[in-house]
């Protein structure tokens, strides 16, 4: 038996109806793996809020997540501008979302605020014109 | 009662073991096994879908027939608010409701009056609870099963009060033994459901431990004869017996719960489909500054229950027209009424989708279901008997199916077995040591198999191999 179980997506850009298939089909597994629901909660909204962000502001990219029976460790690497100032990126409110997103109820710039806040440890790394790597964690024990 | 009783099941005699209910079911409980549906009572939350879509009427709702009036004493109807929408023409509930006592109950006491009440307690409990929003009605009890099996986050948002059915039983009860002086069991409270969910509500409550409805009806049961009655009632005076408004007769259509809230702040959706996509993004916190979440199981709301007569879009419309001179509301929160309203048990998560019985197992069943996937061909054709490869890889980790239940599985074992039996024939012959002769049989037999399994591979197409099929056609 392996130790973790690995899941990749593909997200695709600017289609907004086919994001949160990941963080859903995430969620349909951890429910059958029993994982407690506090921790499914954690990792549904902070991998939604992610797979939003690559779909508003990178053009896509690909989502690693590796299951194992401690924690959920989730991968959000994308080619997009990259993050220019990452302090104000998590700022509650701040946004640089453009309006025709915002209208679609998006952009209300909890993002990267939310993902620290449900996520046990996060990660950024990010070039300015190279993309943006997220690397988040729940722990299930 | 068994917490996971059921009121939809399967008459086996009529079916014919096709996929069509496998297809349909929400929550993946049913199988064809042996050439027969099968219904996993943990994962069904007695929605009706399968009744529905079945073509041979094999699945059917269990509910009381109209004889059981003669086990009581004394019998108290209760009216569904579906019930008024039935009817054409209909301007008066009191016909309605004159006519179920020409039939032979000896009263009548409205789900729409008790609505109203459960409406202003939910007002109240919304003032009182912000943080619980946003609170999710509990009046359908497909909805409350679902939630209790598959959205263990959202249970502290559910509404904790008794559905209106619930508190109408109480309020006839009572009323019943004050009235008559008889004990409880000589009364007879019996609700006339738009669907078999409420039957399994009536047996199994959640959210109290013992209901109060003691037999239920089928709407499509009662139809005809209260119809030939209504006849008889229409010609006299009517007796006023209608106590409701506009709010209770609402509540019999998708987004009349949610009306007589008085909020502008609430979502309203129906259609289990629907439903499930609401509850998935509420789980996700995707709404913000949600009041209150209407969930109904039918397309339409009750109207659209199973066990109707009229087409559900129809039936509102009946609805809106029967409601419209109608005052806002006629019952209230009286004290007595107090009791009745909330819940007494609480609802506990009932993880019945996890793969294992520990984590562990869980854990590694999934890495099963994971590989099985990439082997499954990816059709979700059905012919397995279960609704999905994915379903399949499922249930074969869970020790309840095997892969050679599924056909393209059972395709590629017959060629592996032809190459295998073709080779050894030929090592045979070319050894020379076979004698009797029946060699060139047996190789002739091969053949033929061979043949057959080319043709089926043409009628049964390989997955992912449109092209390749259409060139050599």
């Amino acid at each position: 038996m392996a130790d973790v179980i690995t899941l990749t997506y593909d997200i695709s850009p600017d289609d907004f109806t086919r994001a949160g298939e990941a963080s859903s089909d995430v969620k349909s597994k951890l429910k059958q793996m029993g994982v407690p629901p506090e921790a499914i909660r954690k990792v549904s909204i902070a991998l939604y809020e992610g797979e939003i962000n690559m779909v508003i502001h990178a053009e896509g990219g690909r989502i690693t997540v590796e299951i194992s029976p401690q924690r959920i460790y989730m991968v959000l690497a994308d080619k997009g501008p990259g993050i220019p100032d990452i302090e104000k990126a998590m700022q509650a409110g701040w946004s640089t979302a453009p309006d025709e997103v915002r209208s679609l109820g998006f952009g209300a710039g909890m993002g990267l605020p939310n993902m620290k806040k449900y996520s046990d440890e996060m990660n950024i790394e990010t070039e300015i014109g190279v993309g943006t790597t997220v690397t988040m964690s729940v722990n299930i024990a | 009662m068994d917490k996971f009783y059921h009121s939809v099941r399967l008459d086996a005699s009529l079916c014919r073991g096709c996929i069509n209910c496998i297809k349909r079911c929400p929550t993946q409980a049913i199988r064809v096994r042996n050439g027969k549906a099968q219904i996993n009572s943990k994962f069904c939350i007695d929605c009706g879908e399968c009744i529905r879509i079945c073509p041979h009427h094999a699945k059917t709702a269990t509910y009381d027939s109209i004889d059981v009036l003669k086990q009581y004493a004394y019998t108290v109807a209760l009216p569904a608010p579906s019930l008024y929408s039935q009817f054409n023409n209909l301007e008066d509930t009191n016909i309605v409701l004159n006519a179920l006592k020409l039939m032979g109950f000896d009263d009548v006491v409205e789900v729409s009056a008790a609505a109203e009440i459960v409406s202003e307690a939910t007002r109240q409990y919304l003032a009182e609870h912000k943080e619980q929003m946003p609170v999710i009605s509990t009046a359908c009890p497909s909805v409350v099963r679902l939630i209790r099996v598959r959205f263990p986050n959202l249970i502290p948002h559910l509404l904790p009060l008794n559905p209106p059915v619930e508190v109408a039983a109480c309020m006839a009860a009572e009323k019943a033994m004050q009235e008559t002086g008889l004990p409880r069991e000589k009364i007879g409270v019996v609700f006339i459901s738009p669907c078999p969910s409420k039957v399994t509500y009536s047996k199994a409550p959640l959210g109290t431990e013992k209901s109060q409805v003691d037999r239920v009806l089928a709407i499509k049961d009662v139809y005809p004869r209260l119809l030939s009655c209504m006849k008889t009632v229409g010609r006299g005076d009517v007796e006023e017996i209608g106590v409701s408004g506009k709010i209770g007769i609402s509540w019999g259509s998708s987004g009349g719960e949610a009306s007589g809230l008085f909020s502008d702040s609430y979502l309203a959706a129906d259609g289990i489909e629907n439903v499930i996509r609401v509850l998935e993004d509420l789980e996700d916190q995707k709404f913000t500054n949600l009041q209150f979440v209407e969930l109904n199981a039918c397309n339409g709301g009750c109207v659209g229950g199973v066990l109707t007569v009229e087409n559900p879009y129809v039936a509102e419309v009946k609805l809106k027209r029967l409601r419209k001179y109608m005052p806002v509301a006629r019952s209230h929160m009286e004290a007595e009424h107090e009791a009745y309203v909330p819940w007494t048990t609480g609802v506990q998560f009932e993880p019945v989708f996890r793969l294992g019985d520990t984590m562990m197992e869980s854990f590694s069943r999934l890495e099963q279901v994971e590989r099985l996937c990439r082997r499954l061909p990816g059709l979700d054709c059905g012919s397995c008997g279960a609704p999905t490869c994915k379903a399949l890889a499922e249930d074969i980790v869970r020790g309840e199916a095997s892969e050679k239940d599924c056909i393209y599985w059972m395709r590629e074992n017959l060629h592996k077995l032809s190459r295998e039996v073709t080779q050894l024939a030929q090592d045979m012959a070319e050894s020379g040591k076979e004698k009797s002769g029946k060699l060139p049989v047996l190789m002739d037999y091969v053949r033929q198999i061979s043949s057959e399994i080319t043709y089926l591979d043409s009628r049964v197409q390989e997955p992912g191999s449109e092209e390749e099929q259409e060139e050599t056609t």
